[in-house]
């Protein structure tokens, strides 16, 4: 998998180490050429000293045969364009781009464009974090599209002790696996919830505050 | 020619600002959007529109600019992208009829143009009216400016 990768900061320096770790290839595109000497120097990267929004640069790049573009610069109209010159003049399969205000998600998907906002994922992150005690763990997959959240009955849950087809769940809502003893179940019907089990959620944004209150009963 | 458009004009430096004044004098709604308020002083004192200060690449400042009514939009500032970007918003999103952006790479020009973006290029015009001058040669153009 090769991807390119335009911006810098540590936003960029923890991603390309992330990727290269997998086995990625990856080519960095930076402006400043400080911080390219810099990143050559810290990461097993390729890096391109140039304005990614500059078909050029892109090319120069190796713009034609990745499989990927990512676009984190904090302008957000460099963004786009670099995604946009990414798959209209190079065809790469997805271009991905960063926007920093949040209104422009929306803006770069009607303009065709993958866009996330950190602000968006680290929000929702956040406020559902703090809205729930018993919650170990949640992960948002698929751009923030789904849930998967660890969370612990406790005895004052209005599941615990119901079997499984008597709890009434939202619609798009699942309960993947059940952890007793630390042994886990992939629940059916007939399957009882008890106090102490650990649950792995799958939840969509809409319905995740829902369905966590039918699971602890706190009326938040 | 109309002179009563609602026309939104993106960068207010020499070429917005001179755009801006005369479409205003010429009787049209302008509303010029810079993100340097300071670049308001271009505009002459009988320019009779408004002003936004804020940074066009965001929704909200191109929302208050009253883009949904707009008939006209240019984008006039110093950087491709930020023209470009705005110039798709108005198009795709906020539906503006006659959208126009000025873009000084001639090479970024064509893949707008398969976009739908409508573009000038000033370097590519300024070549060519140099162009032109050179095939007229020293004789033409002393004539023309005798």
């Amino acid at each position: 998998m090769k991807v390119l990768i335009v911006g810098g900061g540590k936003p960029l320096y923890f991603l390309c180490r992330n990727f290269t770790a997998k086995g990625y290839e990856v080519v960095i595109i930076n402006r400043n050429k400080n911080e390219c000497v810099q990143l050559a120097r810290q990461l097993r990267a390729v890096v391109v000293c140039g304005d990614g929004s500059d078909a050029q640069v892109l090319k120069e790049a190796g713009a034609l045969g990745a499989d990927a573009v990512l676009a984190i610069t904090p302008n957000d109209q460099d963004n786009l364009i670099i995604c946009q010159l990414a798959s209209l003049k190079f065809g790469v399969p997805r271009a991905v781009a960063l926007a920093n205000d949040p209104d422009n998600a929306e803006v770069f998907e009607k303009l065709g464009v993958s866009a996330f906002s950190t602000t968006h994922i680290v929000g929702s992150l956040i406020e559902q974090r703090a809205s729930l005690e018993q919650i170990i763990n949640l992960l948002p997959v698929g751009e923030g599209l789904v849930n998967v959240t660890e969370i612990v009955l406790d005895a004052g849950s209005p599941v615990a002790g119901k079997v499984l087809k008597d709890i009434d769940l939202p619609d798009n809502a699942l309960i993947a696996v059940v952890i007793r003893d630390n042994q886990p179940i992939v629940p059916r019907g007939a399957n009882d919830l008890r106090a102490g089990d650990r649950l792995v959620l799958i939840t969509l944004p809409e319905n995740h505050g829902t369905v966590l209150k039918s699971f602890t009963g706190e009326s938040r | 020619m109309k002179h009563d458009r609602y026309i939104v004009i993106v960068g207010c430096g020499r070429v917005g600002s001179q755009l801006a004044n005369q479409l205003s004098r010429e009787g049209n709604s302008v509303v010029v959007i810079d993100r340097d308020e300071g670049t308001f002083n271009n505009l002459s004192s009988d320019f009779s529109g408004f002003r936004v200060d804020g940074d066009a690449a965001h929704l909200a400042v191109l929302q208050d600019a009253g883009l949904k009514k707009a008939e006209v939009l240019i984008a006039t500032t110093h950087e491709d992208n930020v023209n470009l970007m705005v110039a798709q918003v108005a198009h795709r999103i906020f539906r503006v009829p006659h959208v126009l952006a000025r873009v000084f790479d001639p090479r970024r020009e064509e893949v707008y143009a398969q976009l739908g973006i409508k573009t000038i290029c000033p370097t590519s015009v300024a070549v060519g009216i140099f162009l032109r001058a050179v095939a007229d040669g020293p004789a033409a153009r002393q004539g023309e400016l005798s």
